[in-house]
């Protein structure tokens, strides 16, 4: 039969499709609130490639080939990257030093002022770093997830 | 005797471990001025309420700069690692 025919169990399959959309919105989630709650690009992205994972383990190899693409990983991983550098570099073609955060405090987009102490959270705040928190959580869910990917397929070229 | 050497770089290695609470105090930062700028401007300058994250992409943004791109190069490694070895240079198979 072989290894790219290889697949785990129906239950295993039917809850692997039903957590996937889950695991997914959590790490979003955990993505765009890393200014307010703990967590962040980093977390997050590593969350939904866990939701990646899970479909790659619980799939064979063929059936994965249908459904997820690698290209759609590089491109996206690159794309992180991109927009990361990117935020960054426009910093320095406004005036101001490398990484400055000039969207904080300015009223446009991320733009609300935050008063000092503890209080309840505003999804509007913190200027660019929700941005680089977007863009390095796709980087990472690109990443981890086209690790992944090239193992498995690493192994179903090597048994066949 | 390769393997008496061995087996005493270990020992060392591990009593250095074992000594390093003894010279060290922990919960005591030689510096701590930093940790208190940030908490006390953190929300103002940066304006998130979380200041890890404000630490890690604003003040210290160049540092997840260096991160990202060693996500990337591990990618590639892993990427270069799992290529197709046979079959000439198609190296994106299916």
């Amino acid at each position: 039969m072989g290894v790219k025919n290889l697949r785990m169990s129906k239950i295993v399959r039917i809850s692997a499709n039903l957590l996937y959309t889950f695991v997914i919105i959590f790490g979003l989630y955990v993505i765009l609130h890393g200014h307010l709650t703990p967590g962040g690009g980093f977390q997050g992205g590593a969350v939904v490639a866990t939701g990646v994972a899970l479909i790659l383990v619980a799939f064979s190899y063929e059936d994965i080939l249908a459904m997820l693409k690698k290209v759609t990983y590089t491109v996206q991983e690159s794309a992180g990257l991109l927009l990361f550098i990117g935020t960054a570099l426009l910093a320095m073609g406004l005036g101001v030093t490398f990484f400055y955060n000039y969207l904080a405090n300015s009223g446009l987009l991320f733009g609300m002022s935050v008063p000092f102490g503890p209080n309840s959270g505003n999804l509007d705040t913190a200027g660019v770093i929700p941005i680089m928190n977007i863009a390095v959580g796709i980087e990472v869910w690109g990443g981890l997830a086209l690790i992944v990917f090239y193992m498995l397929s690493g192994i179903a070229r090597e048994r066949v | 005797m390769k393997r008496i050497v061995s087996w005493l770089v270990l020992a060392i290695l591990g009593l250095a471990m074992l000594a390093i609470p003894a010279f060290l105090t922990f919960g005591v930062p030689a510096y701590s001025d930093m940790d208190l700028y940030f908490l006390n401007y953190g929300q103002l300058q940066a304006a998130a309420n979380n200041i890890v994250t404000s630490v890690v992409f604003d003040y210290r943004g160049f540092d997840t700069l260096g991160e990202s791109v060693v996500l990337f190069t591990a990618v590639i490694g892993v990427g270069l690692l799992f290529r197709k070895l046979h079959g000439g240079e198609e190296l994106e198979d299916e």
